[in-house]
C-alpha cells in the first residue's frame, strides 16, 4: 500500500487492517537496509486487534520513494509528517521501532514529547556505533556488508537454521531482504546509526518497552539496558537464544512482550 | 546494491547443516534426534493464540496437513541447504511440483520447458495440466535461443531439470536464469539428480528449486516425498504477470503475499493455499525418514559420484557400448559447462547405448545381479532400467527420439556398493549380450528347416 506525502510515495503495510476512523495508531519502523516486511506477523496481530497499523518503508527503502537520508533527525522529521498525514482519528499513538528504527522513535519522543503514547525499542543501542569493517563495505556498495549484518544480526539457532515459522529460514529471509535495497542505501543508514548522539536530549518521559537479544551482536544487552536506564519510564524485556532479529527469530515471544505492553 | 548477486550468507557449512539444520535438542525431552510428532493436530493455548496461528501473526502448528514439527526440521534443512528462505514438503516428487507450478499460474497461463525432462513430469505438463488451461512449449534445454523463441505473453515461467533425464544435458543455468530474468519470469529447476550437495540453482541463479527426496536426499529407497525451495530472490510485483501474489487473494482475506512477506511470498502462498486446498503433504514419518538420509547425504554423494566415474570410464571402453552419456566424461558434449557447473561432480545417474538395441537392453538388464531392475534412481544400492520400455513407454517415438532416447538405451542410477563388485556385474551383463548376439547370428545363418 502507499500514501503520497509531500510529493512522495511512501509505502507501508496496513496487516491486512480496516480500522475504524478513531482507531489507536501504531507505527512500525524497520532498521538499516531492510523494509516493512520484517514486522508482517507484529502487523496482522495489530490489525486484528483494531489498530491502524503503519508499518512503514523508510525513504529509499522497499517501495518509498527515495533519497535514504542519512541522520536520524531527519529521519524522524520525516516520520513526524508520516505521523500528521496517516493517523486519522487516532487518540493515542505507538511507535515500535528495530535496530535503526528505534533510534528515529528515539529522536521523535525527545523532540516532541507529547505525539507518542508509548515506545517499543527492539535491539537498540544509543549511541549505535558501526564497525568500520562494516561501514566501509557498506560504502563501496560490497556485499560483504550484507553478508556480514546479516550473520551478526542472528542468534545461534538461526544460524544453525532453525526457525519458529515452520519451514523458513531467518537467515536466507534476512540475505534476500538486504539484498533488495539500492545502492548506497545500507552506507546511508549505517552513517545514521554512527552519527546519532542523544547529548542534545532532554530526557524521555514516554512509557518504553525495551527489548533485547541474549545473542544479539549488533545491539548487544547491555546497550538496551543502557537505554532504557536513560529513560524516565522504561522496562526491560531479555528474550534468551535471540540475535538482532527477533521479530522473526522469536516472533510469539516479542508478541507476547509488545500485547502486554501495549494493549494494557 | 551494486554488487546485488544473491550469495549465501557466512552461515554454517554444508557437512553441518545436513546434520543439524532445523533441528536443536527437543527443550522438553532433550531428544538427540528429531522427534516424530504423529499428531494431525496441536491445542491452541487460547482462543486468541488460536486466531493468532490462523491469521499469520504467530509461529507454530494448527495441523500437519498444513505444517508438522517433524516436518518443519526437514523444511528448514531444505531451505538451510539449498540456501531458500523457506520451503514446503509434499507427498511426492510430482506433489512439490505441481505446488510449485500451480501456486503462481493459472488458466491461460503457459510454460516454456526443457524437453529432456522426468517422463511422469512430461506427462504432467503435456497431459494433464492442459486439461486445466496451462499449457507448456518444450525446448531442447541446450538451445537457450528456442527458450527465448518460445515464450509468449502468457508465459509465466520456465523451467528445467539440472541433468536432463535421460540424456544427461546440463542445463545452463546461469545462462538460462539471465534470459528468464530479462522476460520478468521466473526460473524453476528441478535438482533430484544432483542434490544440493552438488548444485545449488538458487546459487546459480534460479528462484526456485524441486526435489523428488525419495532420490538421493532420502538415499535408502524406502520412502516417497518431494520439497520445494523458495530462493526468495524474484520481484514478484516487477510486473503484473503473478496476480496470486501482487493481487489481493479472497481466499486469505484480501491478502497481498508479496506487500507484507516480501521474500517469502512465493512459499507463504504455497503452504497457505496449495498445501491447505490440494492438500498433498508429507507424513511426518517420511520427513524423519528422509532426514535419516539427509545427514549422511554429503558421504554418500561423495561416494555416489566416485563409483559412477568408475563406472562410466569402465563402459565407455567396451566394445558392445556405442555410447555413454555422462557430463562427467570428456566425451559428453557439456562437460565443460559441467565442469563449472557441477564442480563435486556430475551426479551417479547415467545412461549408455548398447549397439544391438532394443533386445541387447533388455538381455543386459535381465542379466544383471547386483544392479536392481526398477523404476526409481538415487538408492543407496546400484538400480537399472531401460526408459524406452519403462519411464518413458507413454512418450511417442517422435518425442522420444528428440529427448535422445534410444532402443538399446540403459539408465544406471550408481549405487555405493564396491566399484569392482558393479564392474563385474555389468560384465556379466555384456557377457550375456555377447553370447545373445552369437545364438542370434548362427541361428541367422542355419538353413530354414534346420531352424524348423
Amino acid at each position: 500500500m502507499k500514501v503520497e506525502i509531500h510529493g512522495k510515495s511512501v509505502a507501508y503495510s496496513s496487516g491486512s487492517g480496516h480500522p475504524e476512523h478513531n482507531a489507536p495508531a501504531i507505527y512500525f519502523l524497520h532498521g538499516a537496509g531492510m523494509d516493512h516486511t520484517v514486522w508482517v506477523m507484529q502487523a496482522r496481530y495489530f490489525a486484528r486487534h483494531g489498530y491502524r497499523v503503519m508499518a512503514l518503508d523508510l525513504p529509499g527503502h522497499g517501495k518509498s520513494d527515495g533519497p535514504a537520508l542519512d541522520n536520524v533527525d531527519a529521519l524522524a522529521d520525516w516520520f513526524y509528517g508520516v505521523i500528521g498525514a496517516t493517523r486519522s482519528g487516532a487518540d493515542s499513538v505507538t511507535l515500535v521501532g528495530h535496530s535503526m528504527g528505534t533510534l528515529v522513535c528515539l529522536s521523535l519522543a525527545a523532540r516532541y514529547p507529547d505525539l507518542a503514547d508509548k515506545l517499543v525499542l527492539l535491539g537498540t543501542s544509543a549511541p549505535m556505533p558501526v564497525a568500520d569493517v562494516l561501514l566501509n563495505a557498506a560504502q563501496d556498495n560490497d556485499h560483504a556488508a550484507i553478508d556480514m549484518a546479516n550473520t551478526w544480526s542472528h542468534g545461534q539457532r538461526s544460524l544453525l537454521g532453525a526457525s519458529d515459522n515452520p519451514g523458513t529460514s531467518n537467515l536466507h529471509m534476512g540475505e534476500r531482504l538486504l539484498e533488495r535495497m539500492g545502492d548506497d542505501v545500507y552506507f546511508k543508514d549505517f552513517s545514521a546509526c554512527n552519527g546519532f548522539s542523544t547529548e542534545h536530549y532532554d530526557a524521555i518521559h514516554t512509557p518504553t518497552l525495551i527489548i533485547t537479544g541474549d545473542q544479539d551482536k549488533m545491539t548487544p544487552p547491555r546497550a538496551g539496558t543502557a537505554v532504557a536506564d536513560m529513560l524516565m519510564n522504561s522496562r526491560l524485556m531479555h528474550l534468551q537464544g535471540c540475535g538482532h532479529l527477533m521479530m522473526s527469530e522469536q516472533p510469539n515471544q516479542v508478541l507476547d512482550a509488545m500485547s502486554a505492553f501495549v494493549l494494557t | 546494491m551494486t554488487d546485488s548477486k544473491h550469495r549465501s550468507p557466512q552461515g554454517m557449512g554444508f557437512d553441518t547443516l545436513s546434520l543439524h539444520a532445523g533441528q536443536v535438542p527437543d527443550p522438553t525431552t532433550g531428544a538427540r534426534a528429531t522427534p516424530i510428532y504423529q499428531s494431525a493436530a496441536f491445542v491452541f493455548p487460547d482462543s486468541d493464540a488460536a486466531a493468532g496461528l490462523f491469521n499469520i501473526e504467530r509461529a507454530g502448528h494448527v495441523y500437519s496437513r498444513l505444517s508438522n514439527p517433524t516436518n518443519a526440521v526437514l523444511e528448514e534443512r531444505m531451505a538451510a541447504l539449498d540456501h531458500g528462505v523457506g520451503s514446503v514438503v509434499t507427498a511426492s516428487g510430482q506433489a512439490a511440483l505441481h505446488l510449485a507450478i500451480t501456486t503462481i499460474l493459472s488458466a491461460g497461463d503457459h510454460i516454456v520447458s526443457s524437453r529432456s525432462v522426468y517422463g511422469g513430469t512430461h506427462n504432467l505438463l503435456e497431459y494433464t495440466l492442459s486439461r486445466f488451461g496451462i499449457s507448456t512449449t518444450f525446448v531442447d534445454p541446450r538451445d537457450m535461443r528456442a527458450f527465448a523463441d518460445a515464450i509468449q505473453p502468457n508465459t509465466k515461467l520456465i523451467f528445467g531439470e539440472v541433468l536432463g533425464n535421460p540424456g544427461l544435458e546440463v542445463l545452463d543455468i546461469p545462462t538460462l536464469s539471465e534470459l528468464a530474468h530479462a522476460h520478468h519470469l521466473p526460473l524453476l529447476i528441478d535438482a533430484t539428480f544432483v542434490t544440493p550437495y552438488l548444485c545449488q540453482p538458487i546459487e546459480l541463479g534460479a528462484d526456485l528449486v524441486v526435489h523428488s527426496a525419495t532420490k538421493f536426499l532420502s538415499g535408502h529407497g524406502v520412502v516417497v516425498g518431494g520439497v520445494v525451495v523458495d530462493g526468495g530472490t524474484f520481484d514478484w510485483q516487477s510486473s503484473d504477470k503473478f496476480p496470486t501474489l501482487s493481487e489481493p487473494y479472497v481466499g486469505f482475506h484480501d491478502l497481498v503475499f508479496a506487500d507484507e512477506f516480501g521474500p517469502a511470498a512465493f512459499i507463504t502462498r504455497a503452504r497457505k493455499e496449495g498445501i491447505r486446498d490440494f492438500g498433498a503433504c508429507m507424513a511426518p514419518m517420511t520427513a524423519f525418514q528422509i532426514l535419516q538420509g539427509l545427514e549422511t547425504l554429503p558421504l554418500r554423494m561423495q561416494k555416489h559420484v566416485a563409483n559412477a566415474m568408475e563406472v562410466a570410464k569402465y563402459l565407455e571402453q567396451q566394445e558392445l557400448v556405442a555410447s555413454v552419456s555422462y557430463p562427467g566424461l570428456p566425451s559428453h558434449p557439456d562437460y565443460e559447462l559441467a565442469q563449472t557447473m557441477l564442480p563435486k561432480g556430475c551426479g551417479a545417474v547415467f545412461s549408455f547405448e548398447l549397439k544391438d538395441g532394443r533386445e541387447a537392453g533388455r538381455v543386459f538388464i535381465e542379466s544383471l545381479n547386483v544392479f536392481s531392475h526398477l523404476a526409481n534412481v538415487g538408492d543407496a544400492k546400484s538400480l537399472v532400467i531401460h526408459p524406452a520400455s519403462t519411464t518413458h513407454h507413454r512418450v511417442d517415438e517422435a518425442s522420444l527420439k528428440a529427448s535422445g532416447i534410444g532402443p538399446g538405451l540403459v539408465r544406471l542410477s550408481v549405487g555405493l556398493e564396491d566399484a569392482k563388485d558393479l564392474i563385474n556385474d555389468l560384465k556379466g551383463g555384456l557377457r550375456a549380450v555377447e553370447k545373445f548376439n552369437k545364438q542370434r547370428a548362427s541361428q541367422a545363418a542355419k538353413p530354414l528347416e534346420a531352424v524348423s
